[in-house]
């Protein structure tokens, strides 16, 4: 584990520069075991591809400001020494039922035209895979699946959209998405799920976690609308 | 206690001190951009330095109180209300701040505090998502907000002196660790003066002037990322990211600023200029330390000042 510091409020553990499931399990553990630590100091655990960076408090840290630093990363190699014979953090299967294509997914059709395929081809590959919740961010809520078919990966779009409505589910490079609040976005855009990603009264406030298993099932335009 | 909205300005937002928490489900810290001048005005009439206030960009809003109240407005300045000190709102009176005489954002706190609820431990709006502060967004014209009555009474001939605040100019030096890919990048940050793009917001400050190029092509996978991080986009002018940032990036980070910086580059407007300086971590450290000492003193020396009903 590589320990550095995120300018002079955070320290990031490095576990892994791959996107493997293992990588991902292993940075899981280690943001478990320190969260069940509950150290006053730590504000923040944020897990992302390989890497876990846990946000600290300086006052609460030590008067000895220069002992911050150094006090969270003890904090981490022990925690890294009791997470890896911890338990692995239990994955929950989500079902994301999407309305793919018409105005729901605005880019399918183009997509499949780049792609080689039919719309009907893209929609069966893309919801025939688990996907795997390897990061929450960007937007409130936002997964970084990971797990796309080689056959569905696609340049982002050369210019991003100003505004895309809150559901979209979205392809970009080797992944997908959705986007849980309207917001800007770059990837191609091939349905909607009636889904809440993120509500701020919710507890917890995001659907996904790090960790969760994600797939997805297709509905039509009428399923869409009176779920909503 | 009611405050009515008669202009908003360009960009008034109910903001604390920010969320905790809740980074790695996607919800940045956000709260006042300038964190040391809402903790002052909010200090200055009384209030918890955490409690919400009012962070106004660049173009003030005209506000009508239904009743009495001290105020203080610190951060950027204006003509027709003197900052660092308190002022007497009379019931009724349309409170204006005139023109903006320097700093790009003001602290307008109320004694009593803004009555609003907190949404996942913050007072504070979240523009991106749409909630936290007043209805989740900026004031617009005609809106009401709600202040808790003050109890206290205050003496009014003294002001805050300049020299316990952070040292604000248009052309600042801001103080920066080391980023994780600073080897990948010659030494530009750190020579050249840069100028703050007037797409800037409370996402980040998108700085022009430089051009910062990467020996390297190699991609990165995305990871955490805080308030005062430089990143490098492909084209190479450097973002610093602020408040309201996301808490993901995938771009390389050339430094990040000290946090004891961030409220200097709050005040920026766009065309201002900054440069940035190398300290070390332990330097970063002792500069907060150092200000969070200040603050000690300026709180020490305010509450003689207030009186409590």
């Amino acid at each position: 584990m590589k320990l550095e510091p995120l300018g002079d409020s955070a320290v990031v553990a490095t576990l892994g520069e791959d996107t493997s499931p293992e990588t991902l399990a292993s940075v899981l553990r280690l943001a478990d075991a320190v969260a069940a630590a509950g150290s006053p100091a730590i504000t923040d655990l944020v897990p992302s591809f390989g890497t876990l960076t846990a946000f600290y408090d300086r006052p609460r840290v030590g008067e000895n400001a220069a002992e911050a630093y150094a006090a969270v990363c003890r904090l981490l190699e022990a925690c890294a020494g009791r997470g890896a014979v911890g338990p692995p953090r239990a994955s929950r299967s989500v079902e994301v039922p999407v309305c793919y294509g018409g105005a729901c997914g605005p880019d399918l059709e183009a997509l499949s035209t780049l792609l080689g395929r039919t719309p009907a081809e893209v929609v069966g590959l893309h919801s025939s895979i688990e996907y795997l919740v390897h990061a929450v961010g960007f937007t409130p809520g936002f997964p970084y699946l990971g797990g796309l078919p080689e056959a569905l990966r696609a340049p982002r779009r050369s210019t991003p959209r100003v505004q895309v409505p809150a559901g979209s589910v979205g392809i970009g490079g080797s992944q997908t998405g959705i986007y849980p609040v309207a917001s800007p976005g770059g990837w191609h855009l091939i349905g909607r799920t009636p889904l809440r990603l993120f509500s701020p009264a919710g507890q917890p406030a995001a659907l996904l976690r790090p960790g969760d298993r994600v797939w997805f099932t297709p509905m039509t335009q009428e399923q869409f609308e009176s779920w909503r | 206690m009611e405050v009515k909205v008669l202009r908003a300005g360009q960009l008034t937002t109910v903001q604390d001190l920010g969320r905790r928490g809740h980074r790695g489900e996607g919800v940045a810290s956000g709260g006042a951009m300038d964190p040391f001048s809402l903790r002052l005005a909010n200090l200055l009439v009384g209030n918890a330095e955490h409690a919400p206030a009012l962070e106004i960009t660049l173009t003030a809003p005209e506000l009508e109180f239904s009743e009495g109240a001290w105020v203080a407005l610190c951060g950027a300045r204006f003509s027709d209300l003197p900052g660092g000190k308190p002022a007497w709102v009379e019931p009724g009176q349309r409170l204006v701040l005139g023109k903006r005489l320097d700093g790009c954002r003001a602290y307008l706190a109320i004694a009593g505090g803004l009555d609003v609820e907190p949404v996942l431990g913050g007072r504070g709006t979240h523009l991106g998502a749409g909630f936290g502060g007043f209805a989740g967004r900026a004031l617009r014209e005609g809106d009401v907000l709600r202040a808790v009555k003050s109890e206290w009474l205050l003496t009014g001939h003294w002001s805050v002196d300049e020299r316990m605040l952070p040292r604000y100019g248009r052309e600042p030096v801001v103080r920066a660790l080391s980023g994780a890919h600073a080897l990948e990048f010659a030494d530009a940050l750190y020579t050249g003066s840069f100028r703050v793009s007037a797409q800037s917001d409370r996402m980040g400050l998108r700085l022009e002037g430089g051009v910062l190029e990467r020996s390297t092509s190699r991609e990165l996978l995305s990871s955490a990322v805080s308030p005062g991080t430089v990143q490098v986009p492909p084209d190479g002018r450097p973002i610093v990211l602020m408040a309201d940032a996301q808490t993901l990036g995938g771009y390389p980070r050339v430094a990040h600023v000290a946090s004891v910086d961030l409220p200097l580059l709050a005040q920026l407007a766009p065309g201002d200029s900054v440069r940035f300086a190398r300290v070390t971590l332990a330097e970063a450290h002792a500069l907060a330390h150092a200000q969070e000492h200040r603050f000690a003193l300026l709180r020490q020396g305010l509450a003689a000042k207030i009186l409590r009903a």
